[in-house]
């Protein structure tokens, strides 16, 4: 019987998509959306979802793209990173989506990378992440570690003076190679050994007392601390409570979070946690004309004023107008037309500046330091005066130091060793 | 209302101020340049701004810093005059920093809050902190000692020695004791002063005591040196005991935790023998429960909410119960006797629940707040107990007794009983088997949701709460015994110390496989668990 279902199921898919197929060749672009809609992820990734529906309804309100409509595509690959790779080929192959805008999690971007070479399609990926990596398929309009855990870091250093490092993250690929990337930074600025202490803990975990008291306890060695959090979803609501309920004041003991945006706080009474720090390159509360029209645009599409925006949005923002650009410019949604255009592609981002598609692939923002304040919303408190140009090859690690990325011709190389002189220094 | 509190906090202290004839007194409009300065540039300068207020040593601009500290200073864009302000509709009522009288209104956009970071609060903290020792408020002094003994600035070393002849409070006067004592050491008096310093920070006796004498151990000579060295040692010494002892607490925490999430699963695995892989998800409708009371109550009943929780308990219980006997008449008893099916079925429903909860309430965190009784902590010697897991530690208890009085004393539990033991005898005797195996269903899941209320006063409430307890409740349950609820609670218990014992040696992730692989060769020896169920249960 199942089989028989799913038989069903596929026909009419096929049918479905035939039928679409035929008139989108006529008169729509289609748009690619791959976010967990189900499962663990859907947490962060559904809203996400929902920001992409509406810059596509925003940009058919002002006549679509080269004449045409865009079309939204929707799938869900249900937090299941394999099910990633599955769906993306769905959306190229079936669907005959010109971009796919998704993913969140980096095993999830790792496994459809392959899926975007060998299909030669565009994905752009909005999340924050840990680097050491550049494709010729994917934009990363999130930040690499350079736009948000170095400067955090050299916040904490110059303006509060911090000399001792707690180093806490959950126990996967992101937080160990910004880790990585920070334990040589701090190291590079004189930082002792004995003044680091790197503490992982599992996805979700939620007893957080033993990490809280020796935070506290290595915290009371007289010299100023601070923690450095790249603790994943879940398991901040917990942290952040046990730290409120061990009576941890920001003024003590400051932690800057690299995960923790206006969405998560939603979940939290913040009134604890006031002066907490998180680094990102967007918060909902930039006093900019164009932020206010976002989130006035967001509130009237989600149907609820109490819904908060956040920095992987602005990225999507960022990245959905980028390709919006280039495919004008190119006049075609070709992905190799666009790829080209794509670089040098500047459009205005939300807090009142301008970000750039580098020739790497990821693009300029400003780095923003805010303050939690009792509404659950950030102050910022500090920014970099500039645009930092996103680096795809850390600076600070060992393997990566000579490697730069250059997607032009006649370079069109993602990993190019300058002390080799070749392409494929290492990685991907 | 914490707005308020530091409204309040603010006036008693401003009213304190003025009431001290010791400190110098000026006209506020020689001040009031001063503070419209604070407005001006970035941190540094405002941190300089700061300095230059507290050297003119007059207790009226405490109120200006306090306010500038808590986000509540603002300059008005027009004319550059700094306000106090206070949020009032939409707009704001203006008071003045120095004499503290209204001053009007302003709409938001007309005025800029002043900036502060935490490296200006600690500044302000601990300019406030001597400015306030002798504040009538024993608390306000208590809170200005401890910023004292934080800054350890000899140049307080003269208002301590005051304040302390003056305090009446013994606590108080003890902390102004030990702030003294940090300042001295910081200072350049004489050896015997800071001799006697060191033997202050000695009875002390925390970490706090423990990172001043190690400075001092290796900044001095002589007989400085061995006062220090003597009091680490002991200091060092209660120190590792309060660990341990602390470590056991936190062990037992986490076993509390471990056992309110296992025990409705003790019941309906252990008990009945239906392996359920829907068990986390009553627990999370029973979090969802709380939410929903306590939006309920911020919505309709404010003054309820400090016992929301209590509220939440019975509704939670009802909830998920009636759910898990939904459950029970709905599927799990077209499959009993078939293990396989009904752990296939039972995990399909956990999905079912989950993303249903999903599609209700929206796939985001949803804020459950915490009564006052259930922030904070306290301390007991060098140990912090927080509320929450210690209020989380006694409901576990409470559930485990209430539960087995159900199944020991009521008609019930000795039926419950009477089937699991055997139920074709039973059924002879004329019990409802399918009745009794639907309630008792409906009991252990009515149990899991009320250790929902609990537990979403520690974790978050989001529709995969359930999933990060299913394998530690089953873990409790196969270690500490299938079918014997005190079984569950040594197991949860042992499980939750030894983790924790783990922990600082191993770090988490390490320490949660260990425990795994121990309660793999702990089963390979012992297939039943700690306490086996002996008879003819065992072999039906």
């Amino acid at each position: 019987m199942k089989s028989a279902f799913t038989k069903l199921a596929l026909a009419g898919l096929m049918a479905s998509t035939m039928i679409g197929g035929a008139s989108a060749q006529e008169d729509t672009i289609k748009v690619g959306i791959l976010h967990s809609l189900s499962g663990t992820m859907a947490i962060s990734e559904t809203t996400l979802k929902d920001a992409m529906l509406m810059l596509i309804e925003e940009q058919n309100k002002k006549g679509g793209l080269l004449g045409k409509k865009l079309e939204a595509v929707v799938v869900d690959p249900a937090s299941d990173w394999p099910l990633f790779a599955e769906k993306a080929r769905e959306l190229i192959e079936v669907n005959g989506v010109d971009a796919v805008f998704g993913c969140w999690t980096s095993v999830s971007r790792k496994s459809v990378l392959p899926v975007f070479e060998e299909l030669n399609s565009l994905l752009f990926y909005p999340v924050q992440y840990e680097g050491e990596e550049s494709q010729r398929n994917v934009f990363y309009t999130g930040a690499a570690p350079n736009q948000q855990a170095i400067p955090a870091v050299d916040y904490l250093m110059n303006e509060e003076g911090v000399e001792r490092w707690v180093l806490a993250g959950t126990d996967y690929v992101y937080p160990r190679t910004t880790n990585k990337i920070l334990e040589a930074y701090l190291k590079s600025k004189g930082v002792a050994e004995e003044d680091i202490m790197i503490n992982y803990t599992p996805f979700g975990h939620s007893d957080w007392q033993t990490i809280v008291s020796d935070i506290k306890t290595f915290g009371s060695a007289g010299k100023k601390t601070a923690v450095v959090s790249t603790i994943n979803g879940d398991a901040n609501v917990p942290f952040y409570k046990e730290l409120g309920n061990a009576g941890i004041k920001a003024e003590d003991i400051p932690v800057v979070a690299f995960s923790v945006g206006e969405e998560e706080l939603a979940g939290l009474d913040t009134a604890p946690l006031v002066g907490h720090l998180a680094a990102w390159n967007y918060f909902q509360s930039a006093d900019t004309d164009a932020n206010a029209e976002f989130i006035e645009a967001w509130h009237a599409y989600i149907g609820d004023d109490k819904r908060v925006t956040n920095d992987p949005m602005e990225a999507h923002f960022i990245g959905f107008n980028m390709w919006v650009e280039a495919v004008k410019k190119a006049g075609s949604t070709d992905p190799d037309a666009v790829i080209d255009a794509i670089v040098g592609v500047s459009v205005p981002n939300l807090t009142g500046g301008y970000s750039a598609m580098m020739p790497n692939h990821h693009i300029t923002k400003p780095v923003l330091i805010g303050e939690i304040q009792e509404d659950g919303q950030f102050e910022t408190v500090w920014e970099t005066s500039g645009l930092v140009v996103g680096d795809a090859w850390s600076d600070y690690l060992d393997g990566s130091k000579d490697l730069i990325s250059d997607w032009r011709a006649p370079l069109s190389c993602g990993n190019f060793n300058t002390a080799t002189g070749k392409c494929g220094g290492s990685g991907s | 209302m914490s707005l308020m509190r530091s409204f309040l906090l603010l006036f008693s202290l401003a009213a304190s101020l003025l009431a001290a004839p010791a400190l110098a007194q000026s006209d506020p409009e020689t001040l009031r340049p001063l503070i419209n300065e604070l407005a001006n540039g970035k941190y540094s300068e405002t941190e300089k701004q700061i300095g230059a207020l507290v050297a003119t040593g007059d207790p009226q601009v405490a109120p200006a810093l306090e306010a500038l500290s808590d986000g509540d200073l603002y300059v008005r864009k027009a004319d550059g005059e700094v306000f106090i302000i206070k949020k009032a509709g939409k707009a704001y009522a203006l008071i003045d920093p120095l004499t503290l009288e209204t001053a009007g209104e302003a709409a938001k956009r007309e005025m800029d809050k002043i900036k502060v970071n935490n490296k200006l609060r600690r500044v302000i903290r601990s300019a406030l902190g001597s400015l306030t020792l002798m504040a009538p408020d024993p608390t306000v002094r208590m809170a200005a000692a401890e910023a004292v003994f934080k800054a350890k600035d000899p140049d307080s070393i003269e208002a301590l020695d005051a304040a302390i002849a003056a305090e009446a409070d013994d606590g108080v006067r003890k902390k102004m004791e030990e702030a003294r004592a940090a300042a001295v050491l910081n200072s350049d008096m004489d050896e015997a002063a800071k001799l006697q310093a060191v033997s202050t920070l000695g009875t002390m006796g925390n970490r706090d005591a423990l990172s001043l004498l190690i400075a001092v151990q290796s900044s001095s000579e002589g007989a400085l040196r061995d006062a220090a060295t003597s009091e680490i040692t002991k200091i060092e010494k209660s120190i590792a005991a309060w660990d341990a002892a602390q470590n056991i607490w936190y062990g037992l925490s986490l076993g509390s935790v471990l056992l309110l999430a296992a025990i409705g699963l003790a019941i309906t695995f252990g008990v009945m023998g239906v392996i359920n892989m829907a068990h986390g998800e009553m627990v999370m409708i029973g979090a969802y429960v709380t939410f929903v009371v306590q939006e309920f109550i911020r919505s309709s009943a404010p003054g309820l909410f400090e016992y929301s929780l209590f509220i939440a308990l019975p509704l939670a219980f009802l909830t998920s119960g009636l759910v898990g006997v939904a459950i029970e008449r709905g599927v799990i008893r077209w499959l009993y006797g078939r293990p396989l099916e009904t752990l296939l079925a039972t995990w399909g429903i956990s999905l079912v629940l989950q993303q249903a909860v999903r599609s209700i309430f929206g796939p985001t965190n949803r804020e459950v707040g915490n009564p006052d009784w259930m922030s904070g902590a306290f301390e007991i010697g060098q140990m912090t107990i927080t509320y929450n897991r210690m209020w989380i530690i006694v409901f576990a208890m409470l559930v485990f007794a209430g539960l087995m009085l159900v199944l020991k004393k009521t008609p019930f539990g000795l039926y419950t009983r009477a089937v699991t033991q055997n139920r074709r005898m039973a059924a002879s005797m004329g019990i409802r088997t399918p009745w009794i195996d639907a309630f008792t269903f409906g009991l252990g899941s009515g149990i899991a949701g009320i250790a929902g209320v609990a537990l979403s006063q520690i974790d978050n409430v989001s529709p995969n709460l359930g999933q990060g307890y299913i394998i530690d409740s089953f873990m409790v349950v196969v270690f500490g015994g299938v079918g014997n609820l005190w079984g569950t609670l040594v197991g949860a218990m042992t499980l939750g110390v030894v983790n924790k014992f783990l922990e600082p040696y191993a770090g988490a992730v390490l320490g949660k496989i260990f425990v795994l692989v121990f309660i793999i060769l702990f089963i390979q020896k012992r297939p039943r668990g700690l306490f086996a169920l002996k008879g003819r249960a065992v072999e039906a």
